[in-house]
Formats: C-alpha cells, structure tokens, sequence
C-alpha cells in the first residue's frame, strides 16, 4: 500500500470520526443496544442458573459468550454499511467518486471504521458482562482473538453484498443494512448447536462462518478445547463470503457507472 | 505538441438498448488554459457530458483522453490532477467548512495541508465560517466552500456544473472573478456547463452548443455572436435551442 493510499484510507475515516468527536449521542448510540442486550441475556442467564442448578454456570458462558460474539458480527456488519449510507444520506458520493479514492480503498476505509464502531459498541458490553454476572468473554483465551476476526470477516462480507445492493437500488435498500443479520443469526448457531437444527438444514447452517465460531466457543466453555477444525472451517467460509460479496460489490459498482446512478445514489 | 487537457473522441452514451443517444458522437479537444463552456436546454446531454469526462459514467462508445490519461484505462492518475464542482452534489452537512476541506485535502493527498487550507480559506473570505457546520451556511457560502474544495488539489482541469447557480448577481460576479483569477494564476483548464449566458460570453473563450446529445455549433462567443447575427449568446442560444438555423437567423 502506497502512503496516497494510506492517506485516503485515513481522510474517508477523518471523515466519519469527526462526526463522533463532535456527537456524544452517536457515540452513545453506538454503546446502546450490545449493552441492552447483555442486560437482557444476563438477566435471563440469572434465570436459568436458579432453574438448572450447577450446569447453569456453563449456561449462562455459553449464551453471554453467544450475546457478545454475535454482537461482534452484528456490528462489523453494521459498522461498515451504515458508514457507506452516510455517504449517500449526505448525497456525498459524487465527490468521492471524482476524487482518486480506488474502490479498494472506500473498501479498506469502511472495514477499518466497522473495526473502531465494534470496538467502541462491544467493549462497554463485555466489561458490563464481567462486573454484573461474573462473565469474562476472555476466558476462552488468545483464540478469542482469532473468533474475533472471523466473525468480523463476516460481518464484512456481509456488509459489502449490502453496499453492492444499495449501489444497485439506492437508499431502497438500506433496511438490509438494520435487518440482514437478524435474518441469519436463527441458522448461525449462535445460542445452540448447530446439532440441534433440522437435519436439512444442518449443511445450511455449517456454509455460515459463524456456525463454525459459535461451535468453537462452545467447544472452548464447555470442554476447554481448542476446536482448530471449526476455526479453519471459518476462515475458509469466510474467504469465500469475502470472495463472492467483492465480486458482486465490483460488479454492481461498474453496473452503476454505466447507469449513471453514482451522481443520484441518495435520491 | 502540449498534452490537451482534454480529447474526446466519438463520445456517445445511451442508457438503454433502443433509447436515442443522451450524449451522440462528442469530439473535441480542449487545451490547458483556457476556459470553454457546454451550453444547451435541459436534457442536451452536458451532464452526462461532464458525468463521463469525471469517469462517474461509462460511455456507449468513444473515449476521453483527460491530462494524457486514457479514462477508461487510467482515470485515477487523472483524477488525481482533476477536480469537479456542482451545486447539486453536496459536501457532508454535519462537517465544518475545515473538516470538509481536511477530508478532501487526505483524499487528494495535498502536500502542506493546513497551509493549503488556510489559503482556500483566506481566498474564499471563508475563515470566519471554518467551524461552521456546512450545513448551516447560506446557498452562497456553500457554492464558496465547493469551489474551495474543487481547487484544494490545484486541479490542471476543473470541470464546473452551474457553478453560480441559485447566487445572487454580487456572489456570481465575486465567484466568477475567483475563477478567471484560478485559471489565470494556474494555466488550469475549465470546462464550465451553464445555463447563464452572460456567464459563458465573461469567462469561456470557446463555447460547445449542444443540442439532443450532439455538437450543433462552436467557436469563440464573438464568433457565434457574428455567424448569427445577434447581440448576445442568449439570443443565440434561443435560436440553436428553437432551431432557427444560422442562415435564416441572418
């Protein structure tokens, strides 16, 4: 990467983290829901933990681990597609688009302002997590950095078919950026094993990158091993997601150069 | 012979298989320095014009040569020499003028950045508005902090759409002094799509007519004023527009 590259990179971030500097409502905004919902499971895992006696520690690990690692994805996938609308919200594309910002780059600047908004929604949730209900997602140890990534790949590839569709519809669009992960997440195994899902639809759940994750982590509260089978299963899924949704990104961004929708994306 | 700032060749675009042409068979080569305008009703094509010049649209057919690069081959080494104006693409409403112009400043990679800024500032009679949120400037200051931000690389080739539109005459006049002021300090090209005639005959040395995509006449203000016979462009316009040819004109 060139040092112009890297410049543009950083004036497309400039441009989203002066309007946290500035708003202590967005940064709030940003915290609001992984904490509600850590607030809600933690609740729910007390709940289950009086009910079921001495399993509910385990329980309780495995769908706070749930909650904060789906929120990890939730919010890559959210992070780097509501940073794209609010190009098109403030009818700013066109300037992007004339200036010498490669598509790679407008890529690379919205993957690196998902990382900043994850960090900054999920944090706050996992220390809450630790200091109310005694949970560290920690425990799981340095592999919890390599969940991490992958569930961020996803949530990128993800986000990038999202922009591709937003390219393709306009602002139509946008409601997938809110809602698409809340339509995977029944299939993603998050809160129970992917075992658990009708036979048919077993295969399905295992072509999510998350699946092989949340197995993982289960693997990881439950008998303290390191499930590399799962891992490399997700990094794998998670090139060919990346793979498929920068190709259909590609396509839909030269689609809208032909069609002349990148000067009227916002309308 | 010096690289033209622009060369376009054949340039045609039709949005859907069957459609007549928006832009049809646009040639023509402007050199660095000077300041041409693309006059033409609504819908003559110079907005997909000046769409397909930027690289924002890819033509049907034809090429366009921007600064010696081939647009469809290389248009970021162009872009990066390149800058681009309208009143109808806005910059982030809830960034200050000074944010706006940082954004810009990394994206175009501007060497000395706050010293740049400072200038554009100063120039434009902007500083006082730096940390003003653009969105809560007057049409005017806006139309200011645009052209700001279309010179902040120190564009070789500035492509304007209406660039004074909605102004009133005292910002118009005061905008239209800070782009002769550009082009004559920097030996820049202008390519300037106007609905303003007065404008075009003040700033342009050539103008392009446009009318149902093609090129239905050309040359200098003075010359089209003399070849019809009429006291000002816009009465030269109206006939091209309304299709009174030359000769009857005459």
């Amino acid at each position: 990467m060139t040092g112009s590259a890297a410049r543009r990179i950083w004036g497309l971030m400039y441009r989203h983290l002066a309007l946290y500097r500035r708003s202590w409502p967005r940064v709030l905004e940003l915290m609001y829901w992984p904490v509600l919902q850590m607030v809600v499971w933690g609740f729910i895992t007390a709940y289950l933990a009086g009910v079921q006696g001495n399993t509910a520690s385990v329980a309780a690990g495995v769908l706070l681990g749930g909650v904060l690692l789906w929120e990890v994805t939730l919010r890559s996938q959210m992070g780097f597609a509501i940073s794209f609308l609010e190009e098109v919200w403030s009818r700013n594309l066109g300037h992007l688009f004339v200036s010498p910002l490669r598509p790679w780059e407008l890529v690379a600047g919205l993957a690196a302002m998902s990382v900043l908004r994850t960090v900054a929604a999920v944090l706050p949730a996992m220390v809450l997590a630790f200091f109310l209900y005694g949970f560290g997602v920690w425990t799981l140890g340095p592999v919890l950095v390599l969940f991490v990534a992958a569930l961020m790949a996803m949530g990128w590839a993800v986000a990038l078919a999202v922009t591709a569709l937003i390219l393709r519809h306009g602002a139509g669009a946008e409601a997938l950026a809110w809602g698409v992960m809340f339509g995977i997440a029944p299939f993603a195994a998050v809160f129970y094993p992917v075992a658990i899902l009708p036979g048919w639809l077993q295969p399905v759940a295992l072509t999510i990158p998350a699946a092989h994750v949340f197995e993982g982590m289960r693997a990881a509260l439950t008998h303290g091993v390191t499930a590399w089978d799962h891992l490399a299963w997700a990094f794998v899924l998670d090139i060919v997601w990346l793979a498929v949704a920068a190709w259909i990104f590609l396509a839909q961004f030269h689609q809208a150069r032909v069609r002349g929708a990148l000067l009227n994306i916002g309308e | 012979m010096e690289t033209p700032a622009l060369l376009v060749e054949g340039l045609t675009k039709t949005y859907r298989p069957g459609d007549r042409p928006a832009v049809d068979g646009l040639s023509f080569t402007m050199p660095l320095g000077q300041t041409w305008g693309l006059l033409g009703g609504n819908g003559a094509g110079k907005s997909t014009t000046i769409a397909m010049l930027l690289g924002l649209l890819v033509p049907s057919a034809g090429r366009v040569v921007a600064l010696g690069h081939d647009m469809a081959t290389d248009r970021f080494a162009a872009l990066a020499r390149m800058n681009f104006s309208s009143p109808y693409i806005a910059l982030p409403h809830r960034l200050t003028v000074e944010e706006n112009l940082r954004v810009y400043a990394h994206l175009y990679s501007v060497p000395d950045m706050k010293h740049r800024i400072a200038e554009l500032l100063e120039h434009f009679a902007l500083t006082e508005f730096a940390r003003r949120p653009a969105g809560q400037l007057s049409a005017g200051q806006k139309t200011r902090v645009a052209l700001a931000k279309a010179l902040i690389n120190k564009p070789a080739l500035l492509l304007l759409d209406e660039p004074t539109a909605s102004l009133d005459p005292d910002t118009g006049d005061w905008v239209r002094s800070a782009l002769e002021r550009y082009r004559a300090d920097s030996g820049a090209a202008m390519l300037l799509a106007s609905h303003n005639m007065a404008e075009v005959e003040r700033l342009c040395s050539h103008v392009l007519m446009l009318k149902g995509g093609s090129v239905v006449d050309a040359g200098s203000p003075d010359d089209l004023l003399q070849r019809y016979g009429r006291d000002d462009l816009e009465e030269v316009f109206l006939d091209i527009a309304r299709g009174r040819a030359r000769e009857s004109v005459a």
